[in-house]
């Protein structure tokens, strides 16, 4: 997000030193056409077989809209716990040495790594009432698996290494000189974090914020098997695109995946707004 | 808008030519559903022996297995499939409405509507049926839980559906308001749906949930052998359905890739004694009357319906399953 005025695209502001600029550049368009405006354009094409008012009529079904708000509201959900416990885990990782740090740094990869339907399979025998987990649950009348519950859980599972890993960075770049100034003019442990420490990470964690909220948004793999799949209860919206594929209703799934991705998009941008704000904010 | 569509169709279809692996004569792809798995696997080693014995070539079958409407649907989307051998006869027939890989008329190629071997619903419930389901009836009673898999996405969870819909309206003297009530009230039970027929019987063995499994009876026959009949009972209720899952050829694929022969003997394979045989070890109900009456002591007797009922599977599904249909009304908020 460069603030270079977009009159003319190939005109450079100043001379740069590094040569390849037109190299670079059509490089990247080509690969982004190739990647992913070409197959955003084969979505963009395919609802209008039944016209705006057909687009309108499909995503304001009361289930589309259900799975919508499900889909969207558990991921928030997630990337909000994430968010908070990805950041006690980053501020861990770089801040104590202790042993087995090594192994506990791998483990964060892990969700990157596991099937996402091995991770749904694994998450719901745990929490299903007759689960490990599940069985001292249930007597609570807490019901994790085949309720919404069951889709946080999942969602919370598969993002939280992108909070760890973009907090992680910015935490090992911090001055501890700045940490020291602070406590030198008397501010408390506490006010050094909020006032010093915090303002520096927070776009980051936005970043790693906004990366789990956008993964777990699409998130179908690990869900299904959790979510007990019930219309209107616990049916997420990517399911929903499946279920009308199956009925060859190719415009009714598209224009499902279009209101997901002006959703996204929209959240993207506002949090890439907030990132800004912040930086000016934290002078940095 | 058409013409762009056109060009975009071509092109994805030239680059799935240029990419898709090269099919010898010798090897033929069938595209199935999720339970036959271990049916085909044993078919198709019994019909390569069987081709060799009577060519002398050698032929080897692939086979390719998933939900019902989603196998359909890579057919429809360019999988190159010699054959089809699908849950229901309305997935075929949107193959047919979507390509021209085959004639509208298919069904009527093949003896007994296409459809080599039979299944039918039956209830699967917890050792000792503690909950003492007997029929259709108590899968409806307060407190019962059913699994089921969403009839949206799994041809197996159609069946069920129209076997609870039709007993219903057969015990109210045909009237469809009491079948649809029925499968409204039924359907209140269910607190999982599955996408496919095997995540449901998952759910129910592995998971615990549910009191009685709505399942294939090949389905409930295999998750007893498969889980150990200490564990798991079968109970027929006193009428079902008769599904049929059918198989056809896709003649311009056949033609195309010069398989058309051993496809069409692989399908007419199906039929002889040896066919019924496998397919009746699996579990399916064999079309054969000699064959039925060897294996009538595994397949229970239960007074069927089948899909004429309903007038057939076109009409079926557009008025149960379609968007807007009977099933979606049954998940209307507010009521």
């Amino acid at each position: 997000m460069s603030g270079s005025s977009g009159f003319s695209l190939f005109k450079r502001r100043n001379r740069s030193i590094i040569p390849g600029f037109g190299l670079t550049l059509g490089i990247t368009l080509t690969h982004l056409t190739l990647i992913v405006l070409i197959p955003l354009a084969a979505l963009m094409i395919r609802p209008w077989d039944i016209g705006l008012s057909g687009f309108w009529h499909q995503v304001t079904e009361p289930r589309v809209l259900a799975a919508l708000r499900l889909s969207f509201g558990a991921a928030f959900v997630a990337a909000a716990i994430n968010a908070v416990f990805g950041l006690a885990v980053a501020w861990m990782l770089v801040r104590y040495d202790f042993w087995g740090k090594r192994v506990v740094d791998a483990i964060v990869d892990l969700p990157f790594a596991l099937p996402t339907a091995v991770a749904g399979i694994a998450l719901t025998s745990l929490y299903a009432p007759n689960g490990w987990v599940g069985q001292y649950l249930d007597p609570l009348g807490i019901k994790v698996a085949y309720t919404p519950l069951g889709v946080v859980v999942a969602l919370t599972f598969i993002g939280l290494p992108f909070v760890v890993r973009t907090v992680q960075p910015v935490l090992e770049e911090l001055d501890t000189e700045l940490e020291e100034a602070a406590a030198c003019l008397g501010a408390t442990r506490f006010e050094t974090f909020i006032r010093v420490i915090f303002p520096v990470i927070f776009p980051a964690l936005l970043t790693g914020f906004a990366l789990a909220l956008a993964r777990a948004v699409g998130e179908y793999g690990s869900v299904i098997f959790i979510a007990g799949n019930m219309p209107m209860v616990s049916e997420i919206a990517p399911l929903l695109i499946v279920i009308k594929l199956e009925q060859f209703n190719y415009a009714g799934a598209a224009s499902v995946g279009i209101a997901m991705l002006i959703l996204s998009f929209i959240m993207l941008l506002v949090i890439n707004l907030l990132q800004r704000w912040s930086r000016r904010w934290a002078g940095v | 808008m058409k013409w762009f569509k056109r060009v975009a169709i071509t092109t994805a279809a030239l680059v799935g030519l240029a990419v898709s692996p090269v099919w010898g004569s010798g090897q033929i792809l069938n595209v199935s559903y999720d339970p036959t798995r271990e049916l085909y696997k044993e078919f198709n080693a019994a019909f390569a022996k069987h081709w060799k014995a009577t060519t002398g070539e050698d032929i080897e079958i692939k086979a390719s297995h998933g939900g019902s409407g989603k196998q359909a649907r890579s057919v429809i989307d360019g999988l190159d499939a010699d054959v089809v051998t699908l849950a229901l006869a309305s997935d075929i027939d949107a193959i047919a409405e979507n390509t021209d890989l085959l004639s509208k008329q298919w069904q009527a190629k093949l003896p007994y509507n296409s459809t080599p071997y039979t299944s039918t619903i039956v209830f699967l419930v917890r050792k000792g049926n503690p909950k003492a389901i007997k029929d259709w009836d108590d899968l409806v009673k307060p407190g019962i839980q059913v699994i089921t898999p969403n009839p949206k996405t799994s041809g197996g969870a159609r069946w069920n559906y129209l076997a609870a819909w039709g007993y219903a309206a057969d015990k109210a003297g045909g009237s469809d308001a009491a079948g649809k009530e029925f499968v409204a009230k039924l359907f209140k039970n269910v607190p999982v749906l599955d996408t496919g027929a095997r995540g449901s019987t998952t759910t129910f063995v592995q998971r615990g949930i549910g009191d009685v499994l709505l399942a294939w009876e090949n389905e409930a026959f295999l998750a007893i052998n498969e889980l150990g009949a200490d564990k798991l009972e079968i109970v027929v209720p006193s009428v079902s359905i008769l599904a049929e899952p059918p198989v056809a050829v896709l003649d311009k694929n056949v033609d195309r890739k010069g398989t058309r022969k051993v496809a069409e003997a692989y399908l007419t394979y199906l039929y002889t004694p040896e066919g019924q045989e496998i397919a009746a070890k699996n579990y399916y109900r064999p079309r054969l009357p000699a064959l039925a009456q060897k294996y009538a002591t595994q397949f229970p007797n239960i007074k069927l319906f089948d899909i004429t009922k309903f007038g057939g599977w076109a009409t079926a599904q557009k008025t149960h399953f379609a968007d807007g249909g009977v099933f979606d009304e049954i998940y209307k908020p507010g009521q």
